[in-house]
């Protein structure tokens, strides 16, 4: 045993600071909240009774102003944080991807042709669009099958909670479980990873699967499909069960199959649900980053948009190219958000 | 979901045979899917799962599926991982507590802070409110990663415009460094968190809000008596969520919390693991159990309210 509570007394001190600080802060600010507006009556109506006394006209009361003083203590930590950890940190971050690496001269839009010329940044563009076209498209046709397989059938709950689960399981971890599963031995040992075992039985030799471009960069999308399904499937079961249950049976009794009835029936009525689904996963896809550091260090051609930033800017001190990439993933997702608004709102029309 | 799919009026079909069958059919074709879709899904943690607790040897010689037939079990893994002497073992009992420190005040800054900003966003009129809201509802698709090289600096040197010191450095060392993951998990956190909870909150009845006003009540009494008992489930939706994301988190901590164990949460620790010690499997296996099986109790625990938030959260996006 090797656990000595004195080295990590100063860790639990900084939590008590931490819960501390909350309460402080939080609870500091509603009190303040509640006693000034009561002194401010307070005082408001000992002028009043001074005015009533001396016999002038009441002065009208400016409780408007008042409201825009409570809502600026309301929003005040929220607008603090917000602004000093996203906003001006994005804007400086624009402003830093037009200089050079250690940001003393400006370069132009230099960094950005960078990722044009180089072809190892090149193949990391398409990795990411790989990705991005691929986790998903199948991620949600997953989701969408199960949930439609399991609706209303008998475990209902326990069937849904098992493929629900990889979502509480860190990318981390996910990346661990799955680069067990591809774990390889030369092929006179047993293997001990499952991928390798069943290509075995199926007469294969085994295969170094995260070695070799470009399937790695596939199965490694499978450990994403693995995790974002859940996600789709109690969405678009939600969705499902939404629908008008005498919408489901006139077509039963019109004599519609199951097949049918769920390109004609199932399909149009999730559609909000479908469309937000697929953007939720497209961001996350687009961002992603622990699975490729974990199960490859993007090596062997597998590195996405968001490990290369990671390694420019924090493993190389290339501030200026890790923020264009920074600046390009934002860029990428623009798009995506403008499909969703725009599909939205059609659909509030109809 | 207001969309509507015209029926077509068929002749109805009356029941037969070779239609009853068909249907069976489709069932047990749909349980079948079903079912293979499910033990894809299942397998490959059941496979760690059991593997943490076999021995060393046989973890790294034999694939866990021959557990069945010579089964052994020990907890020498995780006693080796959570508390081993050296080095190499994992330590990961106080990586355990990193987590810990890390994810608690992560959760109750952006909770506290969401609600109050999502009050005054919904109840209280003043001017530029759209503004601020849209504002807020838009800085959630900006990526972290766009904030990660200025924050980090911001910590380290402050911010300065033209050399005048705006903010000056935290200069942070060893354990103060809990400070900037809280700071930065709590920035990140509260778009998504305020259009959860103004979502909730604003469909709280007018009536009641209005009651409360003409009884004389303050803004911060309604917050705290009326408004906050109403949304405990929005309330515990996001918490989780949040719990969910900075206990899973890598990149924010890779970053500001660095690598080191008076402050890295379990995530940093075993991806190290994971890239250093890659065939070390029984220290993987365990550790990696370790680092899933407290959001996974949360999870099962909480699960119902976890999926009504993510409901409230993606459907009326």
């Amino acid at each position: 045993m090797n656990f000595d509570f004195a080295d990590e007394a100063p860790k639990l001190a900084m939590l008590l600071y931490g819960v501390v600080a909350f309460v402080a802060v939080v609870g500091g600010l509603l009190l303040l909240l509640d006693v000034v507006p009561t002194w401010l009556a307070r005082r408001r109506q000992a002028r009043l009774a001074a005015a009533v006394a001396a016999g002038r006209p009441l002065e009208p009361g400016r409780r408007r102003s008042r409201e825009g003083l409570f809502a600026l203590f309301f929003l005040l930590p929220t607008v603090l944080m917000l602004g000093i950890g996203l906003v001006i940190p994005a804007i400086r971050t624009l402003v830093l991807s037009l200089r050079n690496g250690d940001s003393t001269q400006w370069v132009g839009l230099r960094n950005y042709g960078w990722m044009v010329d180089r072809p190892e940044i090149v193949d990391i563009l398409w990795n990411t669009a790989l990705w991005v076209l691929l986790v998903p498209l199948l991620a949600t046709s997953v989701g969408l099958i199960y949930a439609v397989l399991v609706d209303r059938a008998r475990l209902e709950a326990l069937a849904k909670s098992l493929i629900f689960l990889p979502m509480a399981i860190s990318f981390v971890g996910a990346g661990i479980i799955w680069k067990f599963v591809y774990a390889f031995r030369p092929a006179e040992a047993d293997q001990i990873g499952l991928l390798n075992q069943i290509w075995v039985w199926l007469g294969g030799e085994p295969q170094q699967w995260l070695a070799n471009p470009p399937l790695n960069t596939l199965l490694l999308i499978v450990v994403m499909i693995w995790i974002q399904a859940g996600f789709a499937m109690v969405v678009l079961s939600a969705a499902i069960k939404a629908i008008p249950t005498d919408m489901v049976e006139a077509a039963r009794i019109d004599g519609v199959n199951a097949w049918q009835q769920f390109w004609r029936i199932t399909l149009p009525g999730i559609r909000p649900a479908l469309v937000v689904v697929v953007v939720t996963i497209s961001i996350a896809t687009l961002k992603l980053f622990d699975i490729v550091r974990t199960m490859t260090n993007g090596n062997f051609n597998t590195n996405v948009i968001a490990t290369e930033m990671y390694n420019q800017a924090f493993r190389y001190g290339q501030t200026g190219q890790g923020s264009a990439l920074a600046v390009v993933l934002f860029i990428l997702v623009i798009p995506i958000v403008i499909y969703q608004v725009r599909s939205l709102r059609r659909q509030r029309e109809v | 979901m207001t969309t509507t799919t015209p029926t077509r009026a068929g002749a109805a079909t009356p029941p037969t045979i070779a239609g009853r069958v068909r249907s069976r059919l489709n069932t047990r074709w749909a349980t079948a899917v079903s079912i293979v879709i499910a033990i894809v899904w299942t397998l490959p943690t059941f496979g760690l799962l059991v593997s943490s607790f076999r021995p060393e040897d046989q973890i790294k010689t034999t694939g866990w599926w021959t557990f069945f037939a010579d089964p052994q079990l020990t907890l020498e893994n995780y006693e080796q991982v959570l508390f081993g002497r050296s080095s190499s073992a994992g330590q990961l009992a106080s990586y355990f507590l990193n987590s810990i420190v890390i994810t608690l005040p992560s959760v109750l800054f952006p909770l506290a802070f969401a609600a109050l900003a999502a009050y005054a966003l919904a109840w209280i009129n003043f001017r530029g409110r759209d503004w601020i809201y849209i504002g807020i509802f838009a800085l959630q698709i900006v990526p972290l990663q766009m904030a990660l090289v200025p924050l980090l600096s911001f910590f380290s040197q402050g911010i300065s415009v033209g050399g005048i010191d705006l903010l000056p450095a935290w200069n942070l060392n060893d354990e103060q460094r809990f400070v900037q993951v809280w700071f930065a998990h709590t920035c990140f956190a509260l778009p998504l968190g305020v259009f959860l909870l103004h979502n909730f909150v604003s469909q709280l009845p007018r009536d009641l809000m209005e009651a409360a006003r003409v009884d004389g009540a303050t803004h911060p009494k309604i917050f705290r008596t009326v408004v906050l008992p109403l949304i405990t489930p929005a309330l515990a939706a996001y918490g989780i969520f949040q719990f969910l994301w900075v206990w899973n988190d890598l990149l924010v901590a890779l970053i500001f919390a660095g690598g080191g164990d008076d402050t890295a949460p379990l995530t940093v620790r075993l991806a190290e693991l994971a890239g250093t010690r890659g065939n070390e499997w029984q220290r993987l296996t365990s550790g990696a159990f370790v680092a899933i099986v407290v959001p996974l109790i949360v999870f099962l625990s909480l699960q119902r309210y976890f999926v009504r938030g993510l409901l409230a959260g993606s459907i009326k996006g």
